[in-house]
């Protein structure tokens, strides 16, 4: 009884991770330009699928991560600097497209460059199960819990003791006085698409060799993503992550107990229910409108 | 009400346009493909209200197709419902659900709401691919001929000519929609929703209509669709569905009834004509997205529109 709830518990963790590493995607993106990246899942794809097929060809495994994570990086720097700058003043309606456009691109030039397989990389330490209480444990999963801590920790570093991070903070707040106290607004809207490509990218490498990937694995992700971001309130770190986690947690749950088939659909219930109860979310901003 | 006005002319040509295109026409293919515009050119008519005029996005308008067509498909075939019986029937269910959603839904904003839309769009595509004992699951239902009054509807031709009138009828609603008090409030309600509020304006319950008609429309086509088809599959309320169908109204131009019509059109010929090159269609797909988005960010129609005029003033 205890050790089948401990064992959804761990796995709704490890994709609630992913989730997380995918809404602090998110937030990165809109606290610096508002924008919502319907292509994040896709970092987290390309991640994978880079990763994973280098590995296949021999690549020894130390020199393929750096190298997804900088193809990941690329690609988020070429999409802002392509698609999202250009069309900077447009709409909410606009730039959703452009991004689901996006994400359209580059599943369709993933197809071209890899294939339609899935794909998978050999876990980082072995595949013994672990025995916690009666329960187990992939020893992957405790790779995806550590870096995803790691990353978050890395994060908030970043965020709060480096001057570009605090710049990039500021730029969040109130663009027009960040760029007046001589903050570089446009490389702070590069690199918060590079640094949530790679934070996706990251996310990817991990969960491979858990749940295998293929060039349309970054939907789902990206979505759940996204809902962790809503959750949690758009924007706020914090949120993402504990919205991350909520999200994963009830998945394994209700494909524990109730029906395997509708946990893909958790997520959404539970964000609808959110958006009718808190329209802002847990840790929103309750904002108001001036005339 | 004077029928010579500039609508009315929009109207007549799109009427002559439907009657002397099959003229081009070599075989049933075109007929075939000019169906299946038209139905998207329907819809998008209908989806153009919510999110042109009224300024609401919704990522899960597939979501309402797939309920007209499952609605029909399984009124039909396992009851023994009369087609027309089953397409009215699914889409008042399809209305009242709107109904129900709309307000909690349309009280969000921008991303909350594209947020909220896409959710109800994908739990409904989970539950027509899990409840296999009804739906046929995966694997997808077979759907007859659309049958009424001891008249069958079937053959490309046929539908040809039934989907040219219902359009016709469409656009004719949705410009009268637009002209009318509704039509204005509803773009006070995009241009300043707090500024609609103040003059008066009942805004939520504008909203909330608009989102009805629109997923009706959306009931109504998949139902024929469902018929002129003969087969269907949870594909059809795919979250990329709804995003095809959103894109088609964008494409074509918001705020703009012929622009919806025109980005429905292209967006239904374009996977014909990149048939040769098919493993290229993703990306080619994608790059116009973001290709329109960026240099035409109001839509193709408009956007000409603009030029022209701007030429004209240039003489």
């Amino acid at each position: 009884m205890f050790a089948a709830f401990l064992q959804y518990l761990f796995s709704g963790l490890t994709s609630g991770a992913i989730y997380a590493l995918a809404g602090l995607g998110f937030a990165i993106i809109y606290n610096a330009s508002h924008v919502i990246n319907f292509a994040q899942g896709e970092f987290i794809m390309i991640g994978g699928m880079a990763t994973a097929t280098m590995v296949a060809a021999g690549v020894p495994v130390y020199l393929a991560i750096p190298l997804a994570m900088a193809a990941s990086m690329l690609v988020g720097v070429a999409m802002e600097k392509f698609a999202i700058e250009p069309a900077r003043n447009s709409d909410v309606v606009t730039i959703i497209i452009i991004t689901i456009g996006a994400s359209i691109f580059l599943r369709g030039a993933a197809q071209i460059i890899w294939d339609k397989e899935f794909h998978s990389l050999p876990a980082f330490s072995g595949e013994t199960p672990i025995a916690v209480l009666g329960a187990t444990l992939m020893p992957q999963s405790l790779w995806v819990f550590g870096i995803s801590a790691v990353a978050i920790a890395l994060l908030w570093y970043f965020f709060n003791r480096t001057m570009f991070g605090k710049a990039m903070l500021g730029t969040s707040h109130n663009r027009l006085a960040a760029q007046l106290v001589g903050v570089a607004v446009k490389k702070v809207l590069l690199a918060s698409f590079a640094l949530s490509a790679l934070l996706g990218a990251v996310g990817g490498i991990v969960v491979t060799p858990i749940t295998f990937t293929n060039y349309e694995a970054g939907i789902m992700l990206g979505l759940k993503g996204f809902s962790a971001a809503v959750l949690g309130g758009l924007g706020n770190g914090t949120g993402a992550i504990v919205g991350g986690l909520i999200v994963g947690i009830a998945e394994a749950m209700a494909s524990g107990y109730l029906s395997s088939a509708y946990k893909d659909a958790i997520a959404f219930i539970i964000i609808l229910f959110v958006l009718f109860f808190m329209p802002s979310g847990l840790f929103g901003k309750r904002g108001t409108d001036r005339v | 009400m004077n029928l010579m006005t500039a609508r009315t002319g929009g109207l007549a040509a799109l009427a002559i346009f439907i009657t002397v295109a099959p003229l081009g026409f070599s075989n049933s293919y075109f007929y075939d493909v000019g169906v299946n515009a038209m139905f998207n050119a329907i819809l998008c008519v209908g989806l153009n209200l919510l999110i042109g005029y009224a300024g609401q996005i919704s990522l899960g308008h597939a979501g309402f197709f797939a309920l007209g067509a499952y609605g029909s498909g399984i009124l039909t075939e396992r009851y023994g419902m009369p087609a027309i019986g089953a397409l009215v029937l699914s889409a008042s269910v399809v209305g009242v659900l709107a109904f129900v959603v709309a307000r909690p839904i349309l009280k969000l904003k921008g991303h909350y709401l594209a947020m909220a839309t896409l959710g109800i769009g994908i739990i409904i595509h989970i539950v027509l691919k899990t409840e296999a004992g009804i739906t046929g699951g995966p694997d997808g239902m077979s759907v007859g001929n659309f049958k009424m009054l001891g008249f069958t509807v079937k053959g490309d031709q046929m539908w040809y000519w039934v989907t040219g009138v219902l359009l016709v009828l469409a656009v004719w609603l949705s410009l009268n929609l637009i002209q009318s008090p509704v039509g204005r409030a509803l773009r006070a309600v995009h241009g300043s929703e707090v500024g609609a509020e103040v003059v008066g304006v009942d805004t939520s319950s504008y909203k909330v209509l608009v989102f009805v008609v629109s997923a009706v429309f959306a009931s109504i086509v998949g139902s024929l669709f469902a018929h002129k088809n003969g087969f269907i599959t949870p594909d059809i309320s795919s979250f990329f569905h709804s995003v095809e169908l959103v894109t088609m109204v964008v494409l074509g131009g918001m705020a703009s009834i012929y622009g919806a019509l025109i980005g429905a059109v292209i967006l239904t010929l374009l996977p014909q004509l990149l048939a040769a090159v098919e493993q290229y269609e993703a990306m080619i797909l994608g790059a116009i997205m973001m290709g329109t988005m960026i240099f035409m960010p109001k839509g193709l129609l408009p956007s000409l529109l603009a030029s022209l005029k701007r030429r004209e003033a240039g003489k």
